[in-house]
C-alpha cells in the first residue's frame, strides 16, 4: 500500500501512530513491509491456504463473533442435500460438467428454497426463473444448463444452534479443517510461529471493542482465482464480525483514480450502471422477463424494476414509454463474454473490426502483450486516445514483433489513429475511491493543443454520427437516433458541462426537479436516473460532490466532505454496527442506533437500513423487497438480508474458496489431487502456450515462481509516467529482483543484466540482488521467486522490455481478469537474443520442456 | 561554547545575525525518517516547483535510491538503506540463514554498487532486515559557511533565517562548494553557477510551505518554526526509544553543536554515517575569526617588523 497508494497510506500510519498493528502479506519486503510491524512473506498464488488457515484457526478455537455470526450471517442456514463439497470430491464441488468446464450450481443451494445473486452472474439462472424460455447455455459463462424449477416461495432453514450437520456453519468447519497450520506452512511457506501470531494478532483485535481491517490492492483479484481470493477475506472478516462497523470492512484499493467510478458506471460489458447486469440474448426477452429473472424478491434488488426503468428513462427520454416498452429492446445482448481477452481472440478472428483504446496500454499492460499487438494487427482501424505515442499506438512500426520478424509493417492493414488526451487538470469530473466517495475535481488549465477530454470525445463523436444518421428509417439507427445527447457546452472547444452529466446521473422526477435518494424512484417511467446508487449526489440540484467542508467543522465520519453512494452513507450494512437489539456493540465502536424513543436510527454516519425499521420488526407472511427485511437483516441488498459466508448463487467456480495452484506453478497442489480451478477461463493459441506445472515432467524448465508489480515511481502499463523526466530517472529502466541465494544458484550478477523466460516470451532486465527477496521453502523445496514490475515497453523516456510478453492469458471465470501475480519462469544471465533469435529461445524452451497445444489445459 | 560563540559559530539566532530588526520566527523543516515510506514525493515536488532540470538516468543499483545524492539539481534526495538489523518489535520475516553477507558484501555498505555482489546491506543477524529511508536535504545552518565564503552577496539569510542562493547574482565562482561541511551545494556543469535548497523561499514569502513538506504524504517532512520543531522531535524520539526503538536520535538539532544547529535537523534510525551524514560537522569558517586573528597578528608583526626596521632604517643608522 505505501508503493502503490502512498497517499492512502498515510492513514495508515495515522492509525500505527494511534497504536494500531500493522501486518504486511506479501512475498517481497516492500516500503509497506518497511513500515509494518509484521511482514509476512509468503509464496504468491497461496493466500486462499493461508486465509483459510485463519479461518480454520478461528473456528476450531471458537473465535468467531458468536451473536453477529448467528444473526447477520448465513452461518445457520441449512443447505440442500444434494451439495457436495470439495472434501467429498476431491478439489472439486458438485454439479461439475468436465466437458464444458461449467458448475451447474443448482446444489449450491439454500435447503427448500433458492435465493437470487445480488451481484456477480445473476443470469445463470434465467432458465429456471423464466418459464418457458431457452437459455443461451455459454453466455458470459454465467448461464446456467439443466433445469429444476426451483421453489422460490419456500422459507429459508435455519440452524441457530449452527449444529444442523448441513447449516452453513458446519460445511464451513469441515471444508477448512485441512488448513492447518503444518499445511500452511507447506503450501504458503509461512513458518507455523509467523501463521498463529498472525491469528492471534487479529482475532484479538476482533471482537465487541475491536475491528480489524483488511486492505487489498487488484493484484489480489490478478488470478485465476481471484474473486475466492476476495471471498476468503470476506468469509474471514464476517466471522470475526468487521464487516459493517467502524475500523472493519474489506477494502479495495483500485488500479487508478475511479477505477470504483469505472464499475458503479461501467465500462464493463457485462454490466449497466449501478450493477444492473446487461441482458443476455434470450429469444423474446422483454423488460418483465428481464426482471423476473433477475431482480431478487427481497431487499432492495427487489425495485429493480424501478431502477432500470429510470436508467432507460435517462437514456432514451420521450422514447422510452411504456408501449415501447422503455426501450428495453434497444440495449445490446451478450452471447458470451466480451471481456478484453475474448475481444483480443475474436480479433484474430477477424470478428472484432474495430478498436477503441482510451487511455489504455494493452501492448505493455494486458496479459500475453503479444496477443494484443496480433489482435491489433488484424483490425480494419485502431483509435488510441492518450497523452503520448504509447506501444499501443505505434506497435505496428517498431513493435517487438517487427524487430522479430513477426510482423511486417508494410502488410498491416490497421489503420491507427492517435487522438492526445486530456488530463484530469485539463477537466472537471469525479473521482469515486473506494470508499465510494465521489469528489469532484475542477479544471485548472485548458487543454493544450489539439487534447480533449474523453467527455468532449464521447458527445461530440456521437453528436457527428447522429448527425450523419439524422433521417434514418433502419431500425438499427434508432437506439442512437432516440438516445438523449444534448448536454450544454461551454467554451471555445465546445467542452459539454461535466455537471450536466451529473445531473443526469442524479436523476430527476416527474416535477423536473432533482431527486435526492434511489427510494424515489418509480417503475412507471415517471422518474428519470442514469444511475441508482448515484441518486442524491445532486440533491437540490446542488454538486454534493464537490463539498469540502473540513474535518474540523464536523464529526469524524464527515458526511459533507464529498458524497457516498449511496445516499451518502459512508459505512455499508452499518445496521452490523448494533446488536440485534440496536445498541452498539459497544460505545468505543459506536456508528449507528435504534432510538426507541423517536423510533428511529441514529448514529454518527447515515444508516445503511430503512430509518424507521425497528430492531423488533418481523416480515408478514408473503412480504416483498424492502419490506421483507427483517430488524436483523443489515445486509439490505442480499436476497436473504445476510452476510454469505457460503455463496448460494453468483459465482462461477465454486461457493466457498479453495485452494488450487495457478495455472503455471512449480508446485503441486498439496491439499487435493485438483491441481487448477477446474472452471478457470483459458485460451489456448499457438502464442499463449501454458507450460507444465508440479511433478509433470518439464516443470523444471521453469523451476522458479514469478511475480509482477508496481513501483511507487511508475503508473501502471507507463502512459502516465514513462513520458515525464522527473518520474523516469527515479526508476531509469526495467529491473528484476532476486534474493542473493538465486543470484548464486543462477550466476546472476547485481546491476547485471538477466534474460527472463516463459512460454510466452523472452524479456532481458538489470539485476538487483537484494535481500528483500527471500527464499521459502515449499514441501521440502527451496523456492525462489522472480520479481519484475510491469510498467516498461519500449517508448517513451524511461524504457526496458515489457513483463506482459511473459504472462499468459489465463482468467478468473468470474471476473476474466488475468493471472499476472504468480506464474513460473526460468532466469539466465546475461542479455536476450534480438531478432528472430529471440523468438528461438522461447520456442526451444517449449521444447524442452515438452510443451503441447494441450499443456496445461486439463480441467 | 556559547563561551566561544560568535558571528560565525555558536548559538545564535541567524536572521538576527543577518541583519533582520524584527524577523518573523525562525522556520524549518523537521524530517522523521521513522516515518519514510520512500515515495519519492518530495524529490519530485521540489524539482517541479523550482523547475529544476532532471539529471539523467542511471540505474544505481543502491537499492532503490537512483538520484545518488543532493546536488545541483537535486535539492531533496531520498535514501534507501537495506540493513541486517532489526526495527524494534518487527518481524521482516525474511529468511536468509545460510547467505554470508559478510561475503557477499564484504565492505557494507561503503562498497560501490558496481563492485557489490548485491545491493550494500549493512552486515548483521542472518534473518533480520529494516529498510530505512531517508530525505536529505540542504541543512539551513545556524552558522552558514557557504553564506559567510560568498564574495558576490548572492548567498543571504533570509528573514526566516534560511539560506538561499540568488541565482541572478552567482557568478560561479565555487567558494561556496567546499565550504559546506555536509556537501549540499553543488555547482551546475551546464552554467556554472551553484544550486541548494532554497526552503522554497518564495513560498514562504507567499504563507505556503514548502513544496516538499506539502507533497509528504505521511508527515515525514514537517515544516514549521523551528522551536516548535525541535519540542515536537524531542518528543517523537521519547516515544520511539520507548517502543525499543533505542537507536532512534536527532541529528542538526542540537544549537550547540559544530553548525550551531540546523534549520532543517531530522530523526535518524542509526548513526549519521549510515545515511550519509558527517558525524560531527563543524561550519567550515568556524576559525576564520581566529584566522584572521593570526593574520591581523601576522599582519602587526610584519607591520612592526617592516616599521621597526623602518624606524632601524631612519633612526638606526649605521653606528
Amino acid at each position: 500500500m505505501a508503493e502503490c497508494h502512498p497517499v492512502g497510506f498515510q492513514w495508515v500510519m495515522e492509525a500505527k501512530a494511534r497504536g494500531a498493528t500493522l501486518i504486511h502479506v506479501d512475498p517481497r519486503f516492500t516500503r509497506t513491509s518497511a513500515l509494518a510491524d509484521i511482514h509476512v512473506p509468503l509464496r504468491v498464488g497461496s493466500d486462499i491456504a493461508f486465509i483459510g488457515g485463519i479461518i480454520n484457526h478461528v473456528l476450531q478455537n471458537e473465535k468467531y463473533f458468536r451473536e453477529y455470526l448467528v444473526t447477520y450471517t448465513n452461518a445457520p442456514t441449512v443447505l440442500t442435500e444434494d451439495y457436495a463439497d470439495t472434501e467429498d470430491l476431491d478439489g472439486v464441488f458438485s454439479g461439475l460438467d468436465p466437458e464444458s468446464r461449467i458448475y451447474d450450481f443448482h446444489t449450491w443451494q439454500y435447503e427448500g428454497t433458492e435465493v437470487q445473486a445480488a451481484s456477480g452472474k445473476r443470469d445463470k439462472e434465467y432458465s429456471d426463473r423464466v418459464q418457458g424460455s431457452s437459455g443461451v447455455r455459454q453466455a458470459g459463462r454465467g448461464e446456467a444448463h439443466g433445469s429444476g424449477g426451483a421453489e422460490v416461495t419456500a422459507q429459508i432453514t435455519n440452524d441457530e444452534t449452527l449444529e444442523h450437520p448441513r447449516c452453513v456453519f458446519q460445511v464451513l468447519k469441515r471444508h477448512y479443517a485441512r488448513y492447518t497450520p503444518e499445511v500452511i506452512e507447506e503450501i504458503c511457506g509461512v513458518p507455523q510461529e509467523t501463521f498463529l501470531r498472525v491469528c492471534e494478532l487479529l482475532t484479538s483485535n476482533s471482537g465487541r471493542d475491536r475491528t480489524s481491517a483488511f486492505v487489498y490492492s487488484v493484484g489480489w483479484t490478478q488470478h485465476t482465482v481471484g474473486v475466492q481470493y476476495i471471498r476468503s477475506a470476506a468469509i474471514l472478516q464476517s466471522l470475526l464480525g468487521n464487516i459493517g462497523r467502524p475500523g472493519g470492512g474489506v477494502l479495495a484499493l483500485r488500479g487508478h483514480a475511479s477505477i470504483q467510478g469505472s464499475t458503479d458506471i461501467p465500462t464493463l460489458f457485462n454490466l449497466l450502471p449501478g450493477y444492473i447486469p446487461m441482458p443476455h440474448a434470450h429469444s423474446n426477452e422483454d423488460l418483465d422477463a428481464f426482471i423476473t429473472a433477475e431482480a431478487t424478491r427481497k431487499g432492495y434488488w427487489a425495485e429493480m424494476r424501478a431502477y432500470m426503468v429510470s436508467l432507460l428513462k435517462a437514456w432514451w427520454g420521450s422514447a422510452a414509454t411504456p408501449e415501447t416498452d422503455f426501450c428495453f429492446d434497444y440495449l445490446p445482448r451478450l452471447t458470451g463474454s466480451h471481456s478484453t481477452y475474448e475481444t483480443v481472440q475474436s480479433q484474430l478472428d477477424g470478428e472484432c473490426k474495430g478498436y477503441f483504446l482510451m487511455g489504455e496500454n494493452p501492448a505493455v499492460g494486458s496479459a500475453n502483450a503479444k496477443m494484443q499487438r496480433l489482435g491489433m494487427a488484424n483490425l480494419d482501424w485502431l483509435v488510441v486516445r492518450d497523452f503520448s505515442l504509447t506501444e499501443s499506438a505505434t506497435w505496428w512500426k517498431d513493435g517487438p514483433e517487427i524487430a522479430t520478424g513477426e510482423l511486417h509493417t508494410e502488410d498491416i492493414g490497421t489503420e491507427v489513429f492517435f487522438l492526445p488526451a486530456a488530463a484530469h487538470t485539463e477537466k472537471d469530473g469525479s473521482f469515486t475511491n473506494t470508499q465510494r466517495l465521489l469528489q469532484w475535481h475542477h479544471q485548472a488549465v485548458e487543454p493544450a493543443g489539439d487534447a480533449r477530454s474523453d467527455l468532449w470525445f464521447t458527445y461530440h463523436l456521437g453528436r457527428r454520427i447522429r448527425h450523419k444518421l439524422a433521417g434514418s428509417i433502419d431500425e438499427r439507427d434508432f437506439p442512437i437516433l432516440d438516445l438523449t445527447w444534448d448536454y450544454p457546452t461551454k467554451g471555445e472547444i465546445d467542452e459539454p458541462e461535466a455537471e450536466s452529466v451529473l445531473a443526469e446521473i442524479n436523476g430527476w422526477g416527474a416535477d423536473g426537479n432533482p431527486l435526492t435518494n434511489y427510494e424515489q424512484l418509480n417503475a412507471d417511467g415517471s422518474t428519470v436516473c442514469g444511475c441508482w446508487i448515484y441518486c442524491g449526489v445532486y440533491t437540490d440540484g446542488v454538486n454534493q460532490a464537490a463539498r469540502r467542508k473540513p474535518q474540523v467543522q464536523q464529526n469524524w465520519v464527515a458526511t459533507e466532505w464529498g458524497w457516498a453512494w449511496p445516499a451518502n452513507r459512508r459505512i455499508l450494512y452499518n445496521r452490523a454496527s448494533a446488536d440485534p437489539e440496536g445498541n452498539p456493540w459497544s460505545e468505543r465502536k459506536a456508528l449507528i442506533w435504534w432510538d426507541a424513543e423517536k423510533a428511529q436510527w441514529s448514529g454518527h454516519d447515515i444508516p445503511d437500513y430503512d430509518k424507521s425499521k425497528s430492531p423488533h420488526y418481523r416480515p408478514p407472511d408473503g412480504a416483498q423487497g424492502a419490506e421483507a427485511l427483517s430488524g436483523l437483516d443489515p445486509f439490505i441488498m442480499q436476497a436473504d438480508g445476510k452476510a454469505w459466508l457460503f455463496v448460494p448463487a453468483g459465482l462461477t467456480d465454486g461457493p466457498l474458496p479453495t485452494h488450487y495452484e495457478p495455472q503455471d506453478s512449480p508446485v503441486s497442489n498439496l491439499l487435493y489431487t485438483q491441481q487448477r480451478n477446474p472452471v478457470r477461463q483459458i485460451q489456448p493459441h499457438p502464442n499463449n502456450r501454458y507450460q507444465p506445472s508440479g511433478e509433470d515432467p518439464g516443470t523444471e524448465v521453469y523451476p522458479y515462481v514469478l511475480t509482477s508489480y508496481r513501483l511507487t515511481e511508475h503508473h501502471t502499463a507507463g502512459g502516465m509516467s514513462r513520458w515525464l523526466p522527473y518520474l523516469s530517472e527515479l526508476q531509469p529502466e526495467l529491473f528484476c529482483e532476486v534474493s542473493p541465494e538465486l543470484a548464486a544458484e543462477r550466476n546472476l550478477e547485481h546491476l547485471g543484466w538477466a534474460t527472463v523466460v516463459t512460454a510466452r516470451g523472452a524479456i532481458e532486465a538489470r539485476l538487483l540482488v537484494t535481500e528483500r527477496m527471500t527464499p521459502m521453502t515449499i514441501q521440502g523445496r527451496r523456492t525462489h521467486h522472480v520479481g519484475i514490475p510491469y510498467h516498461w515497453g519500449p517508448n517513451g523516456y524511461s524504457t526496458g522490455d515489457s513483463f506482459n510478453d511473459l504472462s499468459s492469458i489465463s482468467l478468473d471465470p468470474n471476473s476474466h481478469i488475468q493471472e499476472v501475480k504468480a506464474l513460473s519462469c526460468d532466469i539466465r544471465p546475461g542479455r536476450r537474443p534480438v531478432g528472430a533469435d529471440r523468438a528461438r529461445l522461447v520456442h526451444e524452451y517449449q521444447q524442452r520442456a515438452g510443451i503441447t497445444e494441450r499443456t496445461g489445459t486439463e480441467v | 561554547m556559547a563561551t566561544n560563540s560568535h558571528a560565525l559559530y555558536g548559538e545564535a539566532d541567524p536572521a538576527t545575525l543577518g541583519g533582520y530588526d524584527e524577523p518573523p520566527p525562525r522556520m524549518g523543516f523537521f524530517t522523521d525518517t521513522s516515518v519514510c515510506i520512500g515515495c519519492k514525493a518530495c524529490e519530485v515536488a521540489c524539482k517541479e516547483w523550482n523547475a529544476i532540470p532532471e539529471d539523467g538516468l542511471v540505474f544505481t543499483g543502491m537499492s532503490y535510491d537512483n538520484s545518488e545524492g543532493l546536488g545541483a539539481d537535486t535539492w531533496r534526495h531520498v535514501a534507501f538503506i537495506e540493513q541486517r538489523k532489526p526495527l524494534a518489535m518487527q518481524d521482516p520475516g525474511v529468511q536468509h540463514e545460510d547467505v554470508d553477507v559478510l561475503a557477499l558484501a564484504s565492505q557494507g555498505s561503503g562498497t560501490p554498487p558496481e563492485q557489490a555482489r548485491i545491493t550494500p546491506t549493512t552486515p548483521g543477524e542472518p534473518g533480520q532486515m529494516r529498510w530505512l529511508m531517508a530525505s536529505d536535504v540542504c541543512k539551513h545552518c545556524t552558522h552558514a559557511a557557504c553564506l559567510d565564503v560568498c564574495p558576490t552577496g548572492s548567498l543571504f539569510r533570509t528573514e526566516f533565517g534560511t539560506v538561499v542562493v540568488q541565482e541572478d547574482i552567482c557568478n560561479g565562482c565555487g567558494y561556496c562548494i567546499p565550504a559546506c561541511p555536509y556537501g549540499v551545494i553543488d555547482q551546475r556543469q551546464e552554467d556554472g553557477r551553484a544550486w541548494k535548497c532554497t526552503l522554497c523561499y518564495d513560498r514562504l514569502s507567499g504563507g505556503m510551505e514548502p513544496a516538499c513538506a506539502k507533497a509528504c504524504p505521511t508527515d515525514s517532512i514537517q515544516f514549521g518554526p523551528l522551536d516548535e520543531l525541535r519540542e515536537r522531535a524531542r518528543g517523537r524520539v521519547d516515544q520511539l526509544v520507548e517502543a525499543g526503538e533505542t537507536g532512534a536520535r536527532l541529528y542538526g538539532e542540537d544549537p550547540h553543536d559544530g553548525v550551531g544547529g540546523d534549520g532543517a535537523f531530522f530523526l535518524l534510525m542509526d548513526e549519521p554515517e549510515v545515511y550519509g551524514f558527517p558525524p560531527d560537522p563543524v561550519v567550515t569558517t568556524r576559525d576564520l575569526p581566529a584566522m584572521w586573528r593570526c593574520v591581523g597578528a601576522a599582519a602587526l608583526t610584519l607591520a612592526a617588523t617592516a616599521a621597526a626596521s623602518f624606524a632601524g632604517a631612519m633612526f638606526g643608522r649605521r653606528p
